[in-house]
């Protein structure tokens, strides 16, 4: 097998991404990453040992640190000790390492090039088997670091489980802290922060364009609710739903064109499309009462959405072009906020018990399955799914502050972005394509 | 003195151009442009909004205080604005009419009047759910006044949702308190 094998040309970075990023960097966040705090039982947990990259102390980051943090995060490995100075380049005694119970081992280095850029690589073996599993090297600029590290732990991830990682995506959320509202983006492990947006008025629902490069979101910015479309790149933005009353709740469909909306301009709260740009809109259906919240299914085909138009908020689908809609939560009297996995096998949504509104899961596939219930918190807000459906982000409220969470879908490992200085809200995982 | 011109103009460019380089909305609170009157207390078109002497402004030390976080116009009526509603509904209750019927009344002998119902709601649930709520409280409100008498041209229903909370605190009594509609003069 090649060392470095040509999907390494996989590995390069837009300059001009590096410099918006040193653009931003004066809004570094009060706040470092997410950080494990619950482990269940990890009965099918993969042990893996990352060994510290050679030299990585000569730079800024840690790469072998980022990398064992993603992994853990994800709930599918747990980290084995790993001492001892392995490099790529290593021939590993993997009798030793089988004795550490250890299933697969990474080692790297970090060297400085000439050019001042930084030549990250690494080896990963199956421990097991006692054969490579391939390796990659990556010259990046001292800002990319912590990405090269982030699609490290992506490819490590794939490697061993079959499925793409979504360590090197990232994430959308608001903050607030006193009458000051951010819209910012991060890495999907809360570093990384940086201002999309500052406002005076609150800000809510951000919503990721299918190709990661916009936000759609509500601002109060002129006194009333009024969806925009943001580039994350270059801060340019638009209204594109301003009409009189309440515009709100922007769900891209998957190509990209249109925008579901929930609009109050002719009374009600009511589900319409509207053009990216502003134009067109279209109502989808006539309800009695509240209908907002949608999202579409990933293939473009239904809606998911909130209603109460059966005396109290639950979640229906409807076919994306209008029609008949179907009721899907029966239990309980408060269900709102739906969100579908990828593949459309699993709503995610929020269900009210008594006092408590909880993240809660039903198997769309299963006819007649039963929800779950996979927090303790009885706040949570806002769920999102990671592009490969095996993470949930969501907001919940801890010691009085709101935080954002991340969880697996058995919610037995769960990591929390601590935050010391602002409530966190309304996050939204980004598209896989960075 | 061309050079000078030349380095205001440059100076003005400068300034125009930072003026654009940044994503707006940096400022916190937006000043209303809607009416004057909330900019100078005792101008605009309200009798009882400042009355802080004119006559003593002539003083270079003198700061007049100016303060637009408060509906200033509503300062100008002593009606009754607020209705509150039970969990999860949009019913106006019986025991808000006579805040129906007096603001009612005063829209209908002044069509020149314009009121803003906002709706909110108490902290718990979705922001986008408690929006869609806080609109139809606000939008019940709206048809309750029009029964009465009010033009729908005179009204507009908006949401704050969970947003504009009127007291904070994690117990039903404050979550009672934020489940409101306001009836704001603009």
């Amino acid at each position: 097998m090649a060392l470095f094998p040509p999907s390494l040309s996989q590995i390069h970075f837009s300059r001009r991404a590096a410099c918006s990023a040193l653009l931003s960097v004066a809004a570094v966040p009060a706040w470092a990453q997410f950080r494990v705090e619950i482990s269940g039982v990890g009965a099918t947990q993969l042990p893996i040992a990352i060994t510290t990259f050679r030299d990585e102390d000569r730079s800024n980051q840690s790469p072998s640190a980022i990398i064992r943090a993603d992994l853990e995060r994800s709930g599918v490995f747990r980290i084995v000790e790993a001492r001892g100075s392995l490099d790529e380049t290593s021939q590993p005694a993997m009798s030793d390492w089988r004795a550490r119970a250890a299933d697969a081992l990474v080692a790297g280095s970090v060297s400085r090039l000439a050019d001042g850029r930084f030549d990250l690589r690494f080896k990963l073996w199956d421990v097991v088997k006692g054969i490579e599993l391939g390796g990659q090297s990556s010259a990046v600029e001292a800002p990319e670091l912590r990405l090269a590290a982030h699609r490290i732990a992506d490819y490590i991830y794939e490697k061993l489980t079959g499925e793409k990682g979504v360590f090197s995506t990232r994430i959308a959320y608001v903050t607030r802290s006193g009458n000051r509202h951010t819209l910012r983006v991060a890495d999907a492990d809360g570093e990384n922060g940086q201002v999309a947006l500052n406002s005076g008025q609150p800000i809510i629902s951000p919503a990721w364009s299918p190709n990661g490069k916009e936000l759609a979101y509500v601002s109060f910015e002129k006194q009333k609710a009024s969806v925009f479309v943001h580039t994350v790149a270059t801060g340019e933005r638009r209204a594109i739903a301003d009409f009189r009353g309440s515009n709100s709740a922007p769900a891209w469909a998957p190509d990209g064109q249109r925008l579901a909306v929930t609009l109050s301009r002719d009374g009600g709260s009511q589900l319409f499309t509207i053009d990216r740009t502003g134009d067109s809109p279209r109502r989808l259906v006539t309800s009695p009462g509240i209908d907002t919240e949608a999202e579409y299914t990933a293939d473009g085909r239904y809606l998911y959405f909130t209603s109460d138009r059966g005396g109290s908020p639950q979640i229906y689908r409807m076919p994306a072009a209008g029609g008949p809609a179907e009721r899907v939560t029966f239990g309980g009297a408060y269900n709102i906020s739906p969100t579908v996995s990828p593949d459309g096998r699993t709503l995610a949504y929020i269900a009210r018990s008594g006092n408590a509104f909880r993240l809660s899961l039903l198997d769309l596939a299963t006819p007649g399955a039963q929800p779950s219930t996979i927090t303790e918190t009885s706040d949570d807000e806002h769920p999102s799914f990671a592009p490969n459906g095996r993470l949930l982000i969501y907001a919940t409220r801890v010691q009085g502050r709101s935080v954002l969470m991340t969880t697996t879908l058995d919610g037995k490992i769960k990591a929390r972005l601590p935050s010391s200085t602002a409530d966190l809200r309304e996050p939204v995982w980004g598209p896989y394509g960075r | 003195m061309k050079s000078i011109h030349r380095n205001l103009l440059t100076l003005l460019a400068a300034a125009s151009l930072a003026a654009c380089s940044s994503v707006p909305l940096d400022n916190a609170a937006p000043v209303e442009t809607r009416t004057g009157a909330a900019v100078v207390p005792g101008g605009g078109s309200g009798a009882n909004a400042g009355g802080t002497g004119a006559g003593a402004a002539t003083s270079q030390t003198r700061v007049a205080p100016v303060d637009v976080t408060a509906r200033n116009a509503e300062a100008m009526s002593n009606l009754p604005r607020t209705v509150y509603f039970d969990f999860d509904s949009y019913v106006v209750k019986d025991e808000y009419r006579p805040v129906i019927e007096a603001n009612a009344k005063a829209l209908t002998s002044n069509r020149k009047a314009h009121v803003t119902v906002e709706g909110n709601t108490d902290q718990r649930g979705s922001s986008e759910y408690n929006l869609a709520l806080g609109q139809r409280r606000a939008e019940s409100v709206v048809k309750a006044l029009t029964l009465l008498g009010a033009e729908p041209s005179q009204l507009e229903a908006v949401s704050f949702g969970k947003e504009r909370p009127a007291v904070q605190g994690d117990s039903e009594e404050s979550w009672a308190r934020n489940r409101r509609a306001e009836l704001a003069r603009r």
